[in-house]
């Protein structure tokens, strides 16, 4: 039982060093999800099938909030013509990489590791959206 | 090395205060905007933070290190499929996760292992419908099968970059 309650401390230690952290994120994911509206993002799509994927990956990496939000922007930007590779790498980015809570990741699982998952993210984004349209068409 | 990041968590809080500051000055309409989001955005995550408090404390309880290890080092495959089961199954915003991830990496978890549960946690089972909804069933299967092969990808990526 000693056992339990040594855990039960340790967590709420751990927990304590959090909450800062995780006020902050929260704060900075609200005020930039206020801040980027939707029209935003129908704007800046050229219909280049080449730049707009890159586009929609730096638009979903930078983006946050929960995934249905992406789903209905994709929804969206595919009704107004955007390509679906673009599309495909947006939803993908938006969920995969997360530049705002970057700063809370790098602290809790190291800088290094951070940096790398995110910039990783970033490329195979484009990736899963060149794999997805291609089996896509294909099957 | 606690205490350096412990002040530079409150100091990101701070700096993040400093901008709903100059944006109160500046856009008050933005402010009450992004300040009516953050309550609705903590509300919901509460019970997540509950249910994360909860297995944090029976991680720590059940899962000791060397057993850990010892378990992981008898199957690779099961170590990749409990990052790809645990990423889709879990719940609520990635950084509610870090911690537990933290502590799991101390016992015996790879970098490769985390960035492949991270990844998964992308492919949300109750949101499928929704997604269905907008992009066809054809099209999520495909993006989920996808995600869940690159998820590996990325994970052996980390692992060799991190020399593990």
């Amino acid at each position: 039982m000693s056992n339990f309650f040594r855990s039960v401390s340790k967590t709420l230690k751990s927990f304590k060093n959090m909450i800062p952290l995780l006020f902050g994120t929260v704060l900075l994911i609200s005020l930039v999800s206020v801040l980027i509206p939707e029209s935003f993002f129908t704007s800046v799509f050229s219909g280049n099938l080449l730049i707009d994927p890159l586009i929609g990956d730096v638009i979903g990496s930078i983006s946050t909030g929960n995934p249905v939000t992406s789903y209905i922007f994709g929804g969206e930007l595919l009704k107004h013509g955007v390509s679906l590779l673009a599309v495909t790498a947006f939803l993908v980015s938006w969920v995969t990489v997360g530049l705002v809570q970057l700063p809370f990741e790098a602290a809790t699982l190291g800088k290094k590791f951070a940096l790398l998952r995110n910039l990783s993210a970033f490329f195979l984004s484009i990736l899963v959206a060149l794999l997805t349209v291609f089996l896509w068409g294909i099957i | 090395m606690k205490g350096k990041k412990n002040l530079a968590s409150w100091l990101f809080l701070l700096v993040v205060g400093g901008v709903y500051l100059l944006v109160g000055i500046t856009m008050p309409l933005v402010f009450f905007q992004g300040l009516t989001v953050f309550v609705q955005v903590f509300s919901r995550i509460v019970p997540v933070l509950v249910f994360v408090f909860v297995l944090m404390i029976l991680t720590d309880y059940f899962i000791k290190p060397k057993a850990l290890a010892k378990k992981m080092q008898k199957s690779e495959s099961k170590k990749w499929l409990f990052a790809v089961a645990g990423g889709i199954l879990s719940t609520g915003a990635a950084y509610l996760w870090y911690p537990l991830l933290s502590e799991l990496k101390e016992k015996g978890l790879s970098y490769g292992h985390i960035a492949c549960f991270l990844y998964n946690r992308a492919v949300k089972i109750p949101l499928i419908p929704m997604a269905v909804f907008y992009f066809g069933w054809k099209y999520m299967l495909i993006l989920t099968v996808v995600m869940v092969f690159v998820s590996f990808i990325q994970g052996v990526i980390i692992e060799k970059v991190m020399g593990e």
